[in-house]
């Protein structure tokens, strides 16, 4: 990046204005802590502008990851840029132009809402208002609330405004919507989308598949330390099935000759127990017959399902389906 | 500036909000200046007791503003991550630090007008001199009850700061040479005593106070404590 930061800290909300073609590098990157690998040779880029979700099982490596962008962590091995910058030696730089969201708390207990945004904007060389980010996060009516007696919910919202007050190019948020409620996770979906109309980068990392789901552009899937896969969600799915797969979840052990032979289906299988998929051309003739079968056989189907694989089997088969610790 | 000015702003109006700062801060130091002020008990030699408490209770006032309240605010700030938050923010550390410092310049500015208030309309009490020197004397107690509040906060859990700061200042208090003088404590204590940081900063304060040369060997106590506890305070500090 040939201009410097603090020139177009200013200029961030320009529409695109600024905005390098990569806002988040990461190549080869490693960090251990003592004899456990937390970071193990991952690579990723997020383009200026795009949401881009890691997704992954607890202990993957996913807040370390974020922290070393951040700035807060050094990294053992590989490479890393954001927004042109190494967050390791130009932090404080990188820090104007960046906003954050940690896991959890971060606030003074005893401050109030508008108060804590009100500190942080004399932080930033340009600031946004904090009354207009507290009606934006729902927080308007709790002005004067110290921050110890705001709900879990609550305080993830004022988290989020403080990672907004300092007009970023680029948001980092660690488990968002952790602890909301429908429709304050809702609200949140949306302002992450105004974000994106913005220009604004978002690197979010999130433990909800309908979250990465609904709001990413691009999902890295991180498992051990390292990307097991990055894509859209077209992209993600099975590229071995060309075919429509549909899902279908029943009692345990059916006879798969019985289905194999309707018409409509090419092949069925039962992918773990009580779960079958269908490969067709033909979806809408599959669940005719397919129910038509079930009624007449008194199979209980408990769900069936037309089109591409949903994100969270994408994830349980990149990452496979144990508990981890 | 603006932000460093924020910020100060920010850790005075929290310090006001908790009210068991201000007990140990205003309300101790003052009770304590009262009674003792009313007594004759400790009064030594031709001093009257109002000469060697103030001294002593303004080193409490610092003790209990640098090492208490400092101390224990920045401890439950790491733990609810409020440093690794503003580490996030472009605030620097130095500016950080500089708030803190401001913030506890103001709170101690705050003890001495209402204690010497005090001591000077109810015990009708005048320094016999010396005020330039017990104000460089009190910077340098402030700093070393600042580094080590900063010290116990940046190395101890939360909790363990709390008892540490607590229990510290109740066994300085007791025989640090502020109330009682170190003569009057059980002689396996009076030879510990003059090696203690309280007790060399409630020595300096008194004896420049009264007009008197300050006594080297607290200075040199003094200095060294103030030095290690910088030291090792910026070398051990956590941030998170």
């Amino acid at each position: 990046m040939a201009v410097s930061g603090e020139v177009e800290a200013g200029e961030h909300q320009a529409a695109g204005a600024g905005v390098p073609p990569m806002a988040v590098q990461v190549r080869d990157l490693r960090k251990s802590y003592g004899s456990r690998v937390a970071v193990d040779g991952l690579s990723f880029e997020a383009a200026g502008g795009e949401v881009f979700a890691l997704l992954g099982p607890n202990g993957a490596g996913k807040t370390t990851t974020i922290e070393i962008l951040e700035g807060y962590r050094h990294r053992d091995d590989g490479e890393v840029s954001v927004l042109g910058l190494d967050p390791q030696r130009q932090a404080h730089q990188l820090r104007q132009q960046i906003g954050l969201m940690l896991q959890e708390g971060g606030v003074y207990p005893q401050a109030r809402p508008r108060e804590i945004l009100k500190l942080f904007a004399s932080f930033y060389p340009k600031h946004d208002d904090p009354d207009r980010l507290l009606e934006l996060v729902g927080l308007s009516g709790e002005l004067k609330t110290p921050y110890r007696r705001l709900s879990g919910g609550q305080k993830q919202r004022l988290a989020l405004a403080l990672a907004l007050i300092g007009c970023p190019r680029l948001v980092f948020l660690d488990e968002p919507t952790a602890g909301m409620d429908p429709q304050a996770r809702r609200a949140t979906w949306d302002i992450i989308r105004s974000l994106r109309e913005q220009q604004v980068t978002v690197l979010l990392t999130t433990h909800y598949m309908d979250e990465a789901e609904q709001l990413a552009d691009r999902i890295g899937i991180i498992d051990r330390g390292r990307l097991a896969a990055v894509g859209d969600m077209e992209s993600l799915g099975r590229r071995d099935t060309p075919d429509t797969t549909v899902r279908m979840v029943a009692p345990a052990n059916l006879e798969l000759a019985e289905l194999r032979a309707l018409s409509a289906v090419k092949d069925a299988g039962e992918d773990q127990s009580g779960v079958y998929l269908f490969e067709t051309e033909d979806p809408a003739s599959l669940l005719a017959e397919v129910t038509a079968w079930a009624k007449r056989a008194g199979v209980a189907v408990r769900e069936l399902r037309v089109g591409r694989e949903s994100l969270e089997d994408i994830f349980l088969r990149l990452t496979g389906d144990r508990i981890r610790e | 500036m603006k932000a460093l000015l924020a910020q100060t702003g920010m850790e005075l109006r929290l310090m006001s909000r908790r009210g068991e700062n201000l007990l140990v801060t205003l309300v101790i130091p003052l009770v304590l200046l009262l009674f003792f002020g009313s007594t004759s008990v400790f009064a030594v030699g031709s001093q009257r007791p109002v000469d060697f408490l103030v001294p002593g209770v303004l080193a409490l006032a610092i003790m209990s503003t640098g090492m208490v309240s400092l101390g224990i605010a920045t401890a439950y700030e790491r733990h609810y991550g409020v440093l690794k938050r503003l580490g996030g923010s472009p605030l620097t550390r130095s500016q950080l630090i500089a708030a803190k410092i401001a913030s506890v310049l103001m709170v101690e500015a705050l003890q001495a007008l209402l204690l010497l208030g005090v001591a000077i309309l109810a015990f009708g009490w005048q320094p016999a001199g010396g005020t330039e020197v017990a104000l460089g004397i009190a910077a340098l107690g402030t700093v070393a009850f600042a580094g080590l509040g900063l010290l116990m906060a940046g190395g101890l859990r939360a909790e363990a700061t709390l008892a540490g700061a607590n229990g510290l200042y109740l066994i300085f208090a007791l025989i640090g040479g502020m109330f009682l003088p170190v003569d009057h404590l059980p002689p396996a204590l009076s030879g510990i005593s003059p090696y203690l940081p309280p007790t060399a900063l409630a020595d300096l304060l008194r004896t420049s106070l009264s007009g008197a040369g300050i006594s080297g060997f607290s200075l040199v106590v003094l200095s060294v404590w103030t030095i290690g506890f910088v030291v090792v305070a910026s070398r051990t500090f956590q941030w998170e």
